[in-house]
């Protein structure tokens, strides 16, 4: 019988921080300026030139920390690794060695198999590297192309403990983390971009025993499902080897999108030792009460929280509660429209149904549209009252998304009032019962289906103006009459 | 004892290509370097706290404040070899 | 007494008194280079445009405290737009595009920056023979080293191309080319001067300071250097003395150390007799002088030589050839022009250094060098401390000789125990001065060591300045 793998994985996620300035300069974190514009003597590392550090990037570290459930460090420090590659300008990259700025945490992720704790082992913070452009084909190129405008935009890196097991639960760990920063507000967290990277280390060994096996490490995966088909490739990969009696070799591996595998990047790296010592540039930091409470008065509730919340107090089927939160102006949107309509269940069908619908077809961000807490509570208060109907409220959100207008103004403008007044409807609803015997017939012989389709014909008589509860009481005495 | 391939692997590690005289010559005077320094071994700092810095400092920390960059012709006004505003380097491997 | 002679407290007394214009400070002193240079070799970049345009700025900063005064400033700090070459042919055509925060307090204080000066490469070094460029020469004797690593800025300070001078210190470099030169050095408590701009050799021992003909020039050109700057993280920030206050005759009750373990060691006699007959003199002054006790400075000299090897391997693998610099022709990749570039670009000592400081540094080695050594640094700064509960001041030769023959060529482990008094104060960060304290029998200046507790400048510049007034020497000059 052939053997059963377990595979384990861990995550090194790096996260740029949206500070204005770098990390250890003034120089603008800006994105999409052209090549070395957002440079200057200390980002390009010349000779003489020091660091000092950013206080915000700092606190972003803090905060990030606190959200996975880390423990903050009293007395931190930086360290410098040093690598010699053209993208690095000093040689070295100033990070954390042994006193991160925090470490033993840990974060919820679900899956459809579950729910999973992942353990988080640190988040320690440190300077990104340039750009560097190859000339031509990687390996036909003459030369290559280096601009140094990231250099320096703060990172922190989030290490997970080799707690994953599938590449759902690394997509949904991913997902876990990208929303966190998020709702902190710390990072665009935007793969495209590269303010958001993830490299894999995974491994494969036989169900039941104790120690890991073999890993590789996985680079360049930059999108969520490269992550995924990544990471699944890597253990068909890994487990044909192991079948066929082989050995895993510890190596880098890069995802290369197009051809939808995973290369070996061996003899292209040396055996990296990476020297680090203490930083003697930058003086150590240290965190009190103080700074912690500060940091943590600043965190808004997470979204694994408010997704619990939104199940167990508002009565939110799971489904809604994980749509809601999977973006934070989403959830925002909700919040704040529940604030001035009570009714959490009609909200979040409104959102689930027309809104995501509106959404999808526009390509558009929640912020983009003109729905907001104020106009959508005020019209789901019409539809209450009797002054529109479900079916013209669908005409109305549509034109509150696109206008931003109040909901009572396109009402009135647009004439969409609903009639409720008999003396108006009787004229129409005789004008029917007139024109359609054989279902007054019907309706008379306990057909009851029939009444629905007269209080169709009402409606289009009146535009879908007429207030159909009203219209079908008052077909029902005619016809008894 | 720093041994040739000692000398070897740090001069890899500082991207440093040595000949073979200064492979020899190096290995000879790092070795009566680091024998003397030996001698830091005499002295016992069991539960001694390393210095890093030796005037006590702790969060020196600026705002998060843009400041003016330099002009991009400043910044690559020094470089050896450069294109389209970028610094030009040799191929990243040979084959 | 010619006007290249004079210090900068005279010159600015005749510029104030009319006696001297600004434009004849600086031809005077522009002539003595074109007289001397060719022997000293001071220079690695003469600069008389420059100084012009900031003639024309004199009248504009007519109260700065270096208005009009010219200065010599060591290759190791940027200047912008002027080669800054640490004496490296890996820097040979490399031009800041910025100011280090010292080039801008001279700027500021509206003095004349005539150059910038020969070293060893990359501050690694005692005899300035280190340089890739060319030997400067003892003004006291052209067939002696003036020292180094500022050796360049010790010997335009003796040969009066310049009224003063910057060094940088990082285990004796002001202070040792002080001694050989026959004037003053001071090196500054580690963090009082801002090491922006100042090329790093090693981040945690770096320090600038002046070189000065005299002991009131060097609390001036303190008042000018020493503050804090928001640019350097590890620059103190406390309230700005002013050192001429200290500029007083008088030791009378000061307590002073002399370390048994220093004078213990085997050095040559001369020094020893001279550094304590200075001593004695201080004594007679008022000055209670006692033998204290030390850990063996050569400690002090084993752990400068892991933790500066192991800092420059750091802050030298910037130079790779990408940037800036030199960037050797022969390559066909990057890895082969990384290589070849330091190869072609970095000197013998710099690539044994770097070589040290990789060694200490790499997996397996850390534990028993790099920390080792920072915990006997911890050792060595409490041993100063312990001192300085009880002393004002200890006092020590500067270096164990007087200048050395040029070409000495010494195995490089002979040539460290040169800075055997000097190195203990950078491991514990605590200031020093060097001031002449009298001459040998070849008529070569020696030095004597005045240490002081952190931020103690100025109790060593009032013991210094009573102790130049005691001897009487100060206006000796080499004869060129």
């Amino acid at each position: 019988m052939a053997t059963k793998y377990e595979t384990v994985i861990g995550l090194e996620v790096h996260v740029q921080l949206a500070t204005e300035s770098k990390i250890f300069c003034g120089c603008s974190t800006e994105f999409g300026k052209e090549p070395n514009e957002n440079t200057c003597p200390v980002c390009l590392g010349l000779p003489g030139t020091l660091p000092v550090l950013n206080k915000k990037a700092v606190d972003y570290a803090i905060m990030a920390g606190l959200a996975l459930n880390c423990r903050i460090a009293e007395y931190s420090k930086f360290d410098r690794k040093n690598y010699f590659y053209p993208d690095l300008p000093k040689a070295y990259q100033i990070s954390q060695f042994d006193l991160p700025i925090a470490e033993h945490g840990n974060i919820e992720v679900e899956t459809d198999k579950g729910v999973f704790n992942i353990g988080v082992t640190r988040v320690h913070l440190e300077e990104d590297a340039g750009k560097l452009i190859h000339e031509g084909s990687i390996d036909k190129s003459e030369g290559s192309l280096i601009d140094y405008n990231r250099t320096g935009v703060p990172l922190i890196e989030i290490v997970s403990e080799p707690d994953i097991r599938t590449p759902a639960q690394a997509k949904a760990y991913l997902t876990q983390l990208k929303l966190i920063m998020e709702y902190l507000d710390i990072s665009d967290c935007n793969m495209e971009e590269g303010s958001l990277r993830c490299d894999a280390n995974i491994s494969l060994r036989p169900a039941g025993q104790k120690e890991f096996g073999t890993k590789a490490e996985l680079k360049n995966m930059n999108s969520f499902s490269a992550v995924e088909k990544g990471l699944e490739y890597e253990i068909k990969r890994q487990q044909q080897i192991l079948e066929e009696g082989g050995e895993i070799i510890q190596e880098t591996r890069t995802w290369d999108e197009s051809l939808n595998k995973t290369i070996s990047m061996r003899g292209k790296e040396e055996a990296h030792d990476y020297r680090y010592f203490p930083e003697p540039d930058l003086v150590p930091l240290e965190i009190d009460e103080g700074w912690k409470k500060e940091m943590s008065k600043k965190i808004p509730e997470l979204p694994r929280e408010k997704y619990k919340r939104f199940v167990s107090e508002l009565g939110l089927p799971e489904y809604d509660a994980g749509v809601l939160i999977g973006d934070r102006a989403m959830a925002e949107l909700f919040e704040e429209t529940l604030k001035s309509y009570s009714d959490a269940k009609t909200i979040s069908n409104w959102m689930m149904g027309e809104f995501l619908r509106l959404l999808n077809e526009n390509n558009d961000c929640v912020d983009e549209t003109g729905i907001s807490a104020k106009n959508f509570a005020e019209m789901l208060g019409l539809i209450d009252e009797g002054v529109i109907s479900g079916k013209i409220a669908k005409k109305v959100f549509e034109k509150m998304y696109s206008s931003g207008e109040s909901a009572e103004k396109i009402v009135e403008e647009e004439g969409l009032k609903q009639i409720s007044d008999e003396d108006e409807l009787e004229k129409i609803v005789d004008k029917i019962i007139a024109d359609n015997p054989s279902a007054v017939e019907d309706i008379k012989n306990g057909k009851d289906r029939a009444i629905g389709f007269l209080v169709g014909q009402v409606m289009k008589e009146t535009k879908g103006k007429a207030n159909p509860g009203l219209v079908n009481q008052m077909l029902r005495k005619k016809v008894a009459e | 004892m720093i041994k040739r391939k000692d000398v070897e692997h740090a001069a890899a590690l500082a991207k440093l290509k040595l000949n073979k005289e200064e492979k020899e010559k190096y290995t000879e005077q790092i070795g009566e370097i680091l024998n003397y320094v030996d001698k830091l071994n005499e002295l016992n700092t069991d539960g001694v706290v390393p210095t890093a810095y030796t005037v006590p400092m702790k969060n020196v920390l600026r705002e998060d404040k843009v400041e003016k960059s330099l002009p991009r012709e400043r910044s690559l006004a020094n470089a050896p070899d450069q294109k389209d505003g970028q610094f030009r380097a040799p191929k990243i491997m040979s084959d | 007494m010619n006007i290249y002679d004079l210090t900068i407290h005279e010159l600015k007394d005749k510029l104030s008194d009319g006696e001297l214009t600004a434009a004849e400070i600086k031809n005077a002193f522009l002539d003595r280079i074109n007289d001397v240079e060719d022997k000293v070799k001071s220079y690695i970049t003469v600069i008389d445009k420059l100084v012009n345009r900031q003639l024309n700025n004199y009248e504009e900063n007519k109260d700065g405290l270096l208005a009009g005064i010219p200065i010599a400033v060591k290759d190791n700090m940027s200047t912008d737009g002027i080669k800054t070459s640490c004496a490296s042919k890996i820097l040979e055509n490399y031009k800041p595009p910025y100011n280090a925060a010292v080039v801008e307090n001279l700027n500021d204080a509206g003095a004349l920056i005539l150059g910038k000066t020969n070293m060893d490469e990359f501050a690694m070094g005692s005899t300035t023979e280190n340089s890739a460029f060319f030997n400067t020469h003892n003004p006291w004797n052209l067939n002696r080293a003036p020292g180094g690593s500022s050796g360049g800025s010790a010997a335009a300070v003796a040969a009066g191309e310049c009224a003063a001078a910057l060094g940088s210190d990082t285990g004796g470099s002001i202070r040792q080319p002080a001694s050989y030169c026959g004037v003053v050095g001071l090196k500054p408590t580690y963090g009082l001067v801002s090491r922006y701009g100042l090329v790093a050799f090693a981040s945690s021992l770096d320090q600038i300071g002046p070189l000065t003909k005299d002991v009131e020039d060097s609390a001036v050109m303190m008042n000018v250097i020493a503050g804090h700057d928001p640019k350097d993280t590890t620059s103190v920030e406390r309230k700005k003395e002013d050192y001429t206050e200290y500029l007083k005759e008088d030791v009378s009750g000061m307590k002073i150390g002399i370390p048994e373990e220093y004078f213990n060691l085997d050095f040559d006699q001369e020094v020893k007799n001279s550094v304590m007959s200075a001593v004695e003199k201080l004594k007679k002054a008022g000055a209670e002088v006692e033998t204290v006790h030390m850990t063996d400075a050569s400690y002090a000299l084993a752990a400068y030589y892991v933790i500066a090897p192991a800092e420059a391997s750091s802050n030298l693998a910037r130079y790779d050839g990408v940037r800036y610099g030199l960037r050797s022709e022969h390559a066909s990749d990057v890895e082969e022009m990384f290589t070849n570039t330091r190869y072609e670009g970095f000197g013998d000592e710099v690539k044994r250094r770097i070589v040290i400081g990789t060694y200490v540094l790499s997996s397996g080695y850390y534990d028993a060098y790099y920390l080792k050594a920072q915990k006997v640094r911890t050792l060595i700064k409490d041993d100063f401390d312990r001192i300085f509960n009880d002393f004002d001041l200890i006092i020590t030769p500067t270096a164990p000789s007087t200048a050395i023959e040029l070409d000495s060529k010494s195995d490089p482990l002979t040539m460290y125990h040169s800075d055997i008094f000097t190195v203990p104060v950078n491991i514990a960060g605590v200031p020093a001065m060097s001031v002449p304290c009298g001459f040998d029998s070849s008529n070569m200046p020696i030095g004597l060591q005045l240490i002081g507790p952190h931020f103690g400048e100025g109790k060593i510049i009032q013991a210094a300045y009573t102790l130049e007034k005691l001897l009487n020497i100060k206006d000796r000059r080499a004869e060129l």
